[in-house]
C-alpha cells in the first residue's frame, strides 16, 4: 500500500514535470524550470557522494566547469555544429570522471575539515587554469555553437534534456542507495574506521562514489553551458555554485534524494526570481540566501524532508506508542531517538 | 638574479608576517571550537573597510585607528559566536558550522557591496608609497609597519596563550574539552573569547592588506582560500605551524612570481596538495585532527 502510494505520487510528479513546459510555454517561465532541473541534477550528484559518505565537498564546481569547458573546447576544435553537439555529453562525463579520480585519490586521504579545504584548494587551481590556459579563452570565456531553434521550442527542448538528466541522476542515486555499495558508503559515513575494520574497502568505495558524482556533474555542466551559450571562468568555476548546492541539500534534507531535489526546486527559482527584481538586485539576493542558510541551519538543521516526514509520522501514530521511523537514514534517526543532545557532545 | 631572489624573499617574509597574523586567528578558532571560520576572509575585508572609512571620513590614521577597529572586530566576533555558533549541537556540527560561517560571510559581503559598491579601493595614507633603502633593498614602509604590527600582535596572542590563566584554559579546551569542563573551565566563555580574538586580529590584517592591495567586497574569497591553505599546511590548530606556513608560502609565491606571475598563486595550492599526500595532518599537525 505504502509503495503503491509512493509510486503513484512519483508518476503524478513526473507527468506534471513533463506537462509543465507545454502548459507554460513562455520562455521566461520555462527558464526557471530548466535552471531548477539543472541544479536538481547537480544537487543529486552532490548527494550521491556527500550525502552518502558524509564528506562535504566544496569542489563540485570543478566538475561543473570542466564539463562545460570540455564540451566548449571539443565543439570548437572539432567543428561540431548544431544538435550533434549533444553527442559530446558523454565526453564531458568522461572528462569529469577522469578529473575525479586523481582529485579523489588526493582529497579522500584526509577527512572532515581538511577534506573540505582540499576541495576548495583544488577548485581554485581549476579556476586559475580556466583563466590562464591557452585553450580556454581566458577571462572572456568560451561560446558554444549556435542552435537554430526558435525561443519556445529551444527552452522546451532544453527543459526535457534537463529533466532527463534529473530523472537519470535520481535513478542512479536510488539504485546506489539500495545497493550493497550504498550501504558501504553509509557505513563510512557513520564510522569510517569501523567500516574498514568490517572489510569495506573505504578508499575504493569513496572514490567510486566521487567519480560517479563528478561525471554526472560534468554532464549537467555541459548542458548548462550549451543552454546559456557561454561559460566564463567565474561562472563555470563559481564558489557560490558549491555553496548553493550545499544549501539546497541541507534545506531539503541532508542524506535523502528527495531532499536534494526539493531544495534545488525551491532555491534556484528563488534566486532567479530575485535576480529579476530590482529590489533584490545584486548583493541583496546574496544577503537573503545567506540569511535563509542561517535560518535553516539554526532552526531546521535536518532539512524539510526529514522534519516533515517525522511530523507526518507523529500525526499518524498519535495515541499509539511512538515508533522511530526506520526509513530515516543515519544521523536523522539517531537524532530523533535522542532528542536532547546535551551541550557536552558539541563535537 | 640573486639580487631579485633575495628581494623577493625579503618581501615574502614581510607579507608572510601579516598573513601569519590572520592565519593565527583562524587556527586558534579551529583549535578551540573545532570549526573552520570561512568568514575569516570577508572579516579581513570588513576590517579593511572599517579602517578605510575611518581614514577617509574622519581622517584617522589607519594604524592608529586599530585602537577602534580591533575592539570593534572583537565584539563582532563575540556576537557571531553567541548568535550562531554556540547554538549548534549534535552530530552534523562540523558541516553546520561551516555552513553558518559561510552564510555569515555571504551576508557581510552583500552588505559591504551595498555600502561601498564594486569598485576597488585602497587605504592610502601618504606613507604607503614611500619606501626605505636598507642594505641595498627597497622596502615599502607600509610593509615594515605591517610586519612590526604583525609580530607585536602575534607576540600578544602568544603571551595571552602561554602566560595567562585565560590562555591555560584555552589550551586545556584545545586538548580535551570534556576534561576542561570537568575541572571547572567555562568552555562556552573560552570559546566566545577565542572567537573574538580570532576575529579581532583580522582588523590588523585588514589594515595592512587594505594598504598594500586594492580590494573590494569580493576579495575575501581569494584571501580565505590562501589562509585555509596556510593553516592546513601548518597543521590545523597549531599556532607555530600557522606562522611557519604563512612565511613559507608567501616567500615561495613571491619567488615564483619572478618567473611566472600568472601561476604563482597555483604554487600555494600545489604545495598544499603535495604536502597532504605525504603528511595528511599538515607539517606540524596534531594526530587528533585526522580522527573522526
Amino acid at each position: 500500500m505504502e509503495t503503491l502510494v509512493k509510486g503513484g505520487g512519483l508518476i503524478v510528479l513526473l507527468v506534471l514535470a513533463v506537462l509543465f513546459p507545454q502548459v507554460f510555454a513562455n520562455p521566461a517561465v520555462t527558464n526557471y524550470g530548466i535552471l531548477a532541473l539543472i541544479f536538481a541534477t547537480a544537487a543529486v550528484a552532490w548527494h550521491i557522494f556527500a550525502g552518502n559518505t558524509g564528506y562535504i565537498s566544496l569542489g563540485q564546481a570543478v566538475f561543473y566547469g570542466s564539463g562545460a569547458y570540455a564540451m566548449g573546447v571539443a565543439a570548437r576544435d572539432w567543428h561540431v555544429q548544431g544538435t550533434s553537439v549533444f553527442e559530446l555529453l558523454p565526453l564531458s562525463g568522461a572528462v569529469g570522471a577522469a578529473i575525479a579520480i586523481p582529485f579523489g585519490l588526493i582529497a579522500l586521504r584526509v577527512r572532515r575539515h581538511t577534506f573540505i579545504v582540499v576541495t576548495i584548494a583544488v577548485f581554485f587551481i581549476f579556476q586559475l587554469m580556466a583563466f590562464n590556459f591557452w585553450f580556454t579563452g581566458g577571462s572572456s570565456g568560451l561560446g558554444s555553437p549556435f542552435l537554430s531553434w526558435a525561443p519556445v521550442p529551444y527552452n522546451q527542448n532544453f527543459y526535457y534534456i534537463a529533466l532527463a538528466c534529473t530523472v537519470g541522476s535520481v535513478v542512479v542515486a536510488w539504485l546506489i542507495g539500495r545497493s550493497r555499495f550504498g550501504l558501504q558508503l553509509r557505513a563510512i559515513r557513520d564510522d569510517e574506521d569501523r567500516a574498514r575494520g568490517l572489510g569495506v574497502k573505504a578508499m575504493r568505495v569513496k572514490l567510486a562514489a566521487f567519480t560517479i558524482s563528478g561525471a554526472i556533474t560534468a554532464i549537467i555542466g555541459a548542458v548548462w553551458f550549451y543552454y546559456l551559450n557561454q561559460v566564463h571562468p567565474q561562472t563555470g568555476f563559481n564558489p557560490l555554485f558549491d555553496l548553493t548546492l550545499v544549501l539546497m541539500v541541507f534545506l531539503g534534507g541532508f542524506g535523502s534524494i528527495s531532499g536534494a531535489v526539493l531544495g534545488a526546486l525551491i532555491i534556484e527559482p528563488l534566486t532567479q526570481w530575485m535576480n529579476t527584481q530590482p529590489a533584490f538586485s545584486g548583493s541583496i539576493s546574496e544577503v537573503i540566501i545567506g540569511a535563509i542558510l542561517l535560518l535553516v541551519v539554526l532552526f531546521m538543521p535536518r532539512g524539510i524532508v526529514p522534519t516533515g516526514g517525522e511530523f507526518i509520522t507523529k500525526i499518524r501514530t498519535r495515541g499509539r506508542p511512538a515508533v522511530i521511523p526506520a526509513t530515516t537514514i543515519g544521523p536523522a534517526s539517531s537524532a530523533s531517538s535522542a532528542s536532547s543532545v546535551s551541550s557536552g557532545d558539541a563535537r | 638574479m640573486a639580487r631579485e631572489i633575495t628581494q623577493a624573499i625579503v618581501n615574502g617574509i614581510l607579507v608572510g608576517g601579516v598573513y601569519a597574523l590572520m592565519a593565527v586567528g583562524l587556527t586558534l578558532i579551529f583549535g578551540v571550537l573545532d570549526i573552520i571560520n570561512i568568514a575569516q576572509g570577508v572579516l579581513v575585508i570588513l576590517g579593511a573597510y572599517l579602517s578605510y572609512s575611518l581614514f577617509t571620513k574622519a581622517g584617522i590614521d589607519p594604524f592608529l585607528g586599530l585602537l577602534i577597529t580591533i575592539p570593534a572586530m572583537f565584539i563582532i566576533g563575540v556576537v557571531i559566536h553567541w548568535a550562531f555558533i554556540s547554538r549548534l549541537r549534535g552530530g552534523e556540527r562540523t558541516s553546520m558550522t561551516l555552513l553558518v560561517t559561510y552564510a555569515v560571510a555571504l551576508i557581510i559581503e552583500g552588505i559591504l557591496f551595498k555600502i561601498y559598491g564594486a569598485d576597488n579601493v585602497q587605504i592610502s595614507p601618504k606613507y604607503v608609497n614611500s619606501s626605505v633603502h636598507i642594505l641595498g633593498f627597497y622596502v615599502g614602509w607600509v610593509y615594515i609597519w605591517g610586519f612590526i604590527l604583525a609580530v607585536a600582535l602575534v607576540a600578544v596572542v602568544y603571551v595571552l596563550l602561554y602566560r595567562t590563566r585565560f590562555g591555560r584554559s584555552v589550551r586545556a579546551v584545545m586538548q580535551d574539552e570534556t576534561a576542561a569542563r570537568l575541572v571547572g573551565i567555562s568552555v562556552n566563555r573560552v570559546a566566545a573569547f577565542t572567537f573574538g580574538i580570532g576575529v579581532a586580529v583580522t582588523a590588523a590584517g585588514g589594515v595592512v592588506f587594505g594598504a598594500t592591495n586594492a580590494f573590494n567586497a569580493n576579495s575575501g574569497y581569494d584571501l580565505i582560500s590562501r589562509l585555509l591553505s596556510i593553516v592546513i599546511l601548518g597543521g590545523l590548530g597549531s599556532v607555530g605551524g600557522a606562522l611557519g606556513a604563512s612565511v613559507f608560502m608567501l616567500t615561495m609565491e613571491s619567488v615564483v612570481t619572478i618567473w611566472q606571475p600568472t601561476w604563482a598563486v597555483a604554487v600555494y595550492y600545489a604545495a598544499l596538495v603535495i604536502v597532504l599526500v605525504y603528511r595528511p595532518t599538515g607539517l606540524f599537525g596534531r594526530k587528533a585532527v585526522r580522527a573522526q
